[in-house]
């Protein structure tokens, strides 16, 4: 069953083709085959939110997807969207509370808070954990990163204001 | 960990599904959104030799309003109907209870389709289509049957499908003036399966409960109704005295397992719990 499959991926807005073999997840392929080693893999069973990536828009478990699946899909991760400038807000944010210890769950971390600050412009503090309740971090404790997600939605709020 | 090696087709429409399914026997698996099955392949709980990848096949997905009933299409995503204003509109109870489904990340990519073939019996959407008796519609090479949800989900994983059938949609009753519903689970952090939780679902008639239907997942091996309670309120009003009856109801009703961190008593407990809180929130 060595059988491979050619996958073409847009890749930080770049297109890859690969021969790709069904049972490689997305995470490891980003990872092992593009060298992309930002997002992490670590429970690979969809529970600690380490492996997050983007795709075509919406974060997703990259340990929960298979490479083939995402044939024709474009795929961000956290290379990607801080080449962009995308996540500078949350990254500054991240920095100034201490919001990363060993850092291991933070490009997850942000990928979930950048989907959550796009979409929940208006989320609470509340609403703000149980959006970012699919990321696990051993280190901090949550409260630094709370408070950095929270400080980006309230400054964004007073600026969005005439 | 890492899955065993299987192989993977992406059939473009129903029949070539069936075909592969006909080969394939049961070597072979349907993938929707992957996030109960590749979990399972990835700790190697399942080992099948294909995987027939559904989200290539047209007609099977969106959200669409059928004259008295809501199509919601087998692949439709737990977040698109988390975010649908016709959802909200016309069947609110699984509006309310989407958000409780996994996290943003998974919801993302599973599929209602997905989560009533898989009948976790901590699962929101099994409970829900119990308690707003909505159907299920399943395809096979000899055409379409539409299965009422309450007689769906058989025991643990296991529903009426047959080896072969496909989940195409399911059709759901839509909401009227007097419709309420609440949905309500305990959980330890926001995501997590259900300790316990309830679909409630009502025609309110000048105050009064009717039709009522109370359905509990995490509580047995299926989605169960909670049929004392139910006969102990229909027809009334949600008064403390007619409350307190339903809650004592619940003790012939529901007999939970032991989870690893609650004792049956405890989710007999929060069984009352959630009803009187359900209660409260359909008449106000
Ligand atoms: C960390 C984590 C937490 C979760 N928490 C919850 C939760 O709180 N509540 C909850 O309800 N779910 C939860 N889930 C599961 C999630 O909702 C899944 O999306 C859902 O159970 C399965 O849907 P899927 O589309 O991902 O299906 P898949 O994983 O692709 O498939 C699941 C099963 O259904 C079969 N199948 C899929 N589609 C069809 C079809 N159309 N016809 C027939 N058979 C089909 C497959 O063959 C497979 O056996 C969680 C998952 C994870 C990883
Ligand atoms: S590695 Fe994917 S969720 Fe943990
Ligand atoms: S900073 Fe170490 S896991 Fe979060």
């Amino acid at each position: 069953m060595d059988e491979f499959f050619e996958a073409t991926i847009t890749v930080n807005g770049k297109a890859v083709t690969r021969r790709v073999q069904p049972r490689q997840h997305l995470i490891d392929f980003l990872r092992d085959e593009l060298g992309l080693t930002g997002s992490h893999t670590a429970c690979e069973h969809g529970v600690c939110g380490a492996c997050t990536v983007r795709i075509d828009g919406q974060i997703r478990r990259g340990c929960l997807m298979l490479a083939v699946q995402a044939h024709g899909c474009s795929v961000d991760t956290v290379e990607g969207l801080t080449d962009s400038g995308e996540l500078g807000a949350l990254q500054q944010e991240f920095h100034e509370r201490n919001a990363l210890q060993c850092g291991f769950c933070t490009p997850g971390m942000l990928l979930t808070a950048q989907e959550l600050v796009a979409t929940q412009p208006d989320a609470t503090r509340e609403e703000i954990r149980d959006f970012m309740s699919g990321n696990l971090c051993r280190c901090t404790g949550y409260q630094s990163i709370i408070d950095a997600i929270e400080e980006v939605i309230v400054t964004r709020r007073k600026g969005a204001q005439p | 960990m890492k899955a065993a090696p299987f192989a993977y087709a992406k059939p473009g429409s129903l029949r070539e599904a069936f075909a592969l399914l006909e080969r394939h026997g049961d070597r072979a698996k349907l993938l929707a959104g992957g996030q109960s099955l590749i979990a399972a392949l990835n700790m190697r709980l399942a080992t099948p030799s294909i995987l027939v990848d559904l989200t290539a096949i047209p007609g099977i997905d969106g959200i669409q309003l059928r004259g008295d009933h809501l199509a919601i299409g087998a692949l439709v995503r737990h977040r698109e109907i988390e975010r649908s204003e016709l959802v909200a509109k016309h069947a609110p109870l699984l509006s309310q209870a989407a958000p409780h489904i996994a996290h943003v990340a998974i919801r993302n990519a599973g599929t209602i389709g997905g989560s009533l073939a898989m009948a976790d019996p901590a699962a929101e959407w099994p409970a829900c289509c119990v308690a707003l008796e909505a159907h299920i519609v399943a395809a096979s090479p000899k055409g379409e049957r539409r299965i009422p949800a309450t007689k769906f989900f058989k025991s643990l994983f296991t529903t009426a499908l047959a080896p072969r059938e496909i989940i195409t949609a399911v059709e759901v009753p839509v909401a009227g003036a007097n419709t309420r519903s609440a949905f309500l689970e305990l959980v330890r952090r926001r995501g997590d399966y259900a300790i316990v939780g309830l679909a409630a679902h009502t025609q309110l008639e000048r105050g009064a409960l009717t039709r009522l239907r109370l359905v509990y997942l995490g509580v047995g091996d299926a989605p169960v109704s909670a049929a004392g309670a139910m006969e102990k309120l229909e027809g009334k009003r949600a008064t403390p005295e007619a409350i307190a009856a339903a809650q004592a109801a619940l003790e012939q009703d529901l007999s939970p397992a032991a989870d690893l961190t609650h004792s049956a008593a405890t989710k007999l407990h929060l069984a009352r719990v959630l009803l009187g809180r359900a209660l409260a929130a359909l008449v106000t």
